[in-house]
C-alpha cells in the first residue's frame, strides 16, 4: 500500500527525472548507452502510436512508415546542407502533412480494415524507399548523414553531439517534450473526446463530437511524433535504409505498447525500455526469445488487457478496495 | 414550432420503415411517440438525429432545414438524444461521460489545449461546474468517480439522460428511457423527465411502450403503425380512438 502510494506522488516523478538526468554518470558502457538512446527514441514513437491506437482506438500499422518518412526527410535535407535544427521540424511537419493526406481516405475505414489499409501504406513506404533510387539511394540507403549541428547555448557554450552523453541528453529532451504534449492532450477535454470516439463512435457523434475530425487530428499528431523520432534516429545513426520503415518496427512498438500498457502515458516508455533490455539479457536464447515474448504477449492480453501499467492500477484498486472494506466494517462496528 | 417533419420516408431495401410521416414538436411540450414493435419509432429518431439519411422528406429545426446533416452537426444545433439500448462511454467514469456530453459547448481546440490558454482554463472550469450540476440533477453525485459498468441499470439510464441534457439542448429525444426497468425505477425516471421539462425547460420527445407512464407524462401523443402516423392528440383523445385501440392498445390499456 505504502509503496503504491509512493508511486502516485509527484516527487516520485521528480526522482525519476533526476535519475534520468544522472544516468550518464551511472552508465559507462558504450553499448548500454546505445540501448538507452534507442529506448528514448522508440519511447517517442510508441507514445505517438499510443495516441492513435491507445487513446483514439484506431490501430494504425503505418507507424514505422511515417518514422521512415521522417528519417529520410532529415537524412536528405541534412546531406544537402540544411541544418539539423531546421530539417528536423520541417521533416516532422512533412510527415504530419502526409499523415493528414493518408488519413483523409483511410480513416473512413473502421476497425481491422483501417489496420490493413495502414499496414499496406507502411509496406508501400518501404518499397518506395527501396526503388526510388535517385532520391533514396535504393536498398543501400542513405549513408553519411551528419550528426546534429553543434548548438551554442549561452553560458554553457557550444555543445556538439559527437559524444553519446550529448546524444542521450538530446533524445531525453525530445522525449520530455513528447511527454509534455501527450500529457496535455490526454488530460483535457480534447483527450476525453478522443477516448469517447474510441469507446462509442455513435454516441460521440450524438453528443456533438465530430469523430472523423478527432481521428484525423489524433493521427496527424501521432505521425508528427513518428516523424520526429525518425528524424533524430537518422541523424544519430548516420545511415538509414528501407528497413528503417519496415513493418517489423511497427510490430515491435506494438509489443512495447501492449506489454507496457495501452492508453497510459508511462506504459509506452516502460515497454520501450523493458523489452529491449529483456531481449539483451535473453540473448543466449537467440530466436527462442520470440517464443517467450509471444507467450508473454498472450498472457498480458488475457490477464492484463491494459498492460503492465494497467496491471499496477488494477492491483492498486484491489488493495484500496480491500482496505476500504476493512475500514467500512470498522466504522459500521463503531456506529 | 420547434421541430417540423415533412413527408419523411425511409426505405430499407424497398421496405418502408417510415412512410410519409409529417409531425410537429411544439416548443416546451412533452410529446410521446408510441406504437407497436417495428412501427418505425426508433428509425424516426435516427432520421431526426442524423444517424440515418431519409429517402425523402424534410426536417426543420426552428424553420432551419437539418435534413441529412451529420449527427454531430445536428447535436450542435440543439437536439440531444439517448438510445434504446443504453449507450454510454463504458470505459470511462461517470463524470467523464458527462464532461464529454458538455464538449460541444466548449471550444478547446488543439493549440489552446497544448498551450493551456486562458480560454482552455475557462472551459475547463465551466465544464467542471456543469458536470457537478448535472450529477446532482440526475442524482448520481455519489457515483461521480465510479466506472460505468458498476452502475445499476436505472443509474445507467439516468446517466444517459444526463449526457444528453448537460449541453442544454433545445429538445431531447428519449428512446425508451425506462425499458428493462422495474416499476419503482420507472417512476423515478418519469420524475426525472418531468424535471427536465419543468426545471431545465427542455422540450422532450420520447418513445415509450409503458402506456400508463405515457398517459401520465405526455401532453400530446403520436401513434405510429407500419411507419405511418395513425393518430395524434391528447392522452384522452388517444385512449378513446378506436383505430389506436385496434392497432396497439388492444386489451392492454383497458385492463
Amino acid at each position: 500500500m505504502a509503496a503504491i502510494k509512493f508511486l502516485r506522488k509527484k516527487w516520485f516523478y521528480v526522482l525519476l527525472l533526476v535519475l534520468a538526468l544522472a544516468l550518464p554518470f551511472l552508465i559507462t558502457n558504450r553499448y548500454h548507452f546505445q540501448i538507452v538512446i534507442m529506448g528514448c527514441l522508440f519511447s517517442i514513437s510508441t507514445l505517438g502510436l499510443n495516441l492513435i491506437l491507445g487513446y483514439t482506438g484506431q490501430a494504425s500499422l503505418a507507424h514505422a512508415g511515417f518514422f521512415g518518412i521522417g528519417a529520410y526527410g532529415v537524412a536528405l535535407m541534412a546531406k544537402s546542407g540544411i541544418s539539423f535544427w531546421l530539417a528536423l521540424p520541417l521533416s516532422a511537419l512533412l510527415t504530419a502533412l502526409i499523415g493528414f493526406l493518408i488519413g483523409l481516405p483511410t480513416l473512413r475505414t473502421r476497425g481491422s480494415y483501417f489496420a490493413i489499409v495502414t499496414l499496406c501504406f507502411g509496406v508501400i513506404v518501404s518499397i518506395v524507399a527501396g526503388n526510388w533510387i535517385d532520391l533514396t539511394g535504393g536498398y543501400t540507403g542513405v549513408v553519411g548523414i551528419p550528426l546534429p549541428n553543434p548548438l551554442s547555448i549561452p553560458l554553457a557554450g557550444e555543445i556538439n553531439f559527437q559524444s553519446l552523453v550529448a546524444q542521450y541528453y538530446l533524445v531525453l529532451a525530445f522525449l520530455l517534450f513528447t511527454l509534455l504534449v501527450m500529457h496535455r492532450l490526454v488530460y483535457s477535454l480534447l483527450g476525453l473526446s478522443f477516448m469517447a470516439i474510441r469507446n462509442n463512435e455513435v454516441l460521440a457523434g450524438a453528443v456533438g463530437i465530430n469523430p472523423f475530425a478527432g481521428k484525423i487530428l489524433s493521427f496527424v499528431v501521432a505521425n508528427f511524433f513518428a516523424g520526429l523520432a525518425g528524424g533524430i534516429y537518422a541523424s544519430l545513426m548516420g545511415s538509414i535504409s528501407p528497413s528503417t520503415a519496415s513493418f517489423e518496427l511497427t510490430f515491435s512498438w506494438l509489443v512495447y505498447l501492449l506489454l507496457g500498457g495501452v492508453a497510459t502515458l508511462a506504459g509506452p516508455i516502460l515497454g520501450a525500455f523493458a523489452i529491449p533490455v529483456l531481449m539483451e539479457y535473453l540473448q543466449s536464447l537467440v530466436e527462442y526469445r520470440l517464443i517467450i515474448f509471444g507467450a508473454l504477449l498472450i498472457a498480458v492480453i488475457i490477464y492484463f488487457p491494459r498492460g503492465l501499467m494497467g496491471g499496477f492500477s488494477t492491483l492498486e484498486e484491489r488493495v484500496r478496495a480491500f482496505y476500504g472494506r476493512r475500514r467500512g466494517a470498522k466504522s459500521a462496528v463503531a456506529g | 414550432m420547434l421541430l417540423q417533419v415533412k413527408n419523411l420516408s425511409k426505405h430499407f431495401a424497398g421496405l418502408a420503415a417510415v412512410d410519409d410521416v409529417s409531425l410537429q414538436v411544439r416548443e416546451g411540450e412533452i410529446l410521446a411517440i408510441v406504437g407497436p414493435n417495428g412501427a418505425g419509432k426508433s428509425v424516426l429518431f435516427g432520421l431526426i438525429s442524423g444517424l440515418l439519411r431519409p429517402t425523402s422528406g424534410q426536417i426543420y429545426l426552428q424553420g432551419e432545414e437539418i435534413t441529412g446533416l451529420k449527427p454531430h452537426l445536428i447535436a450542435r444545433k440543439g437536439i440531444g438524444r439517448t438510445f434504446q439500448t443504453t449507450a454510454l462511454f463504458d470505459q470511462l467514469r461517470v463524470l467523464d461521460n458527462l464532461a464529454i456530453g458538455y464538449r460541444l459547448c466548449t471550444s478547446g481546440g488543439f493549440w489552446s489545449t497544448l498551450s493551456h490558454s486562458h480560454r482552455w482554463e475557462e472551459d475547463k472550469n465551466r465544464t467542471t461546474a456543469k458536470v457537478m450540476e448535472a450529477l446532482h440533477f440526475v442524482g448520481l453525485a455519489e457515483k461521480a468517480f465510479h466506472f460505468v459498468p458498476t452502475l445499476s441499470q436505472a443509474e445507467q439510464k439516468r446517466l444517459s439522460i444526463g449526457i444528453a441534457l448537460i449541453s442544454q439542448p433545445k429538445m431531447i429525444l428519449l428512446d425508451e428511457p425506462t425499458s428493462a426497468l422495474i416499476l419503482e425505477d420507472t417512476e423515478q425516471i418519469t420524475d426525472l423527465i418531468k424535471k427536465i421539462y419543468r426545471v431545465r425547460g427542455i422540450t422532450v420527445c420520447l418513445i415509450e411502450h409503458k402506456m400508463r407512464m405515457v398517459m401520465d407524462l405526455a401532453q400530446r401523443i403520436i401513434v405510429l403503425n407500419f411507419g405511418r402516423v395513425i393518430a395524434e392528440g391528447t392522452p384522452e383523445e388517444i385512449s378513446k380512438n378506436p383505430e389506436v385501440i385496434e392497432a396497439y392498445l388492444g386489451g392492454e390499456y383497458v385492463a
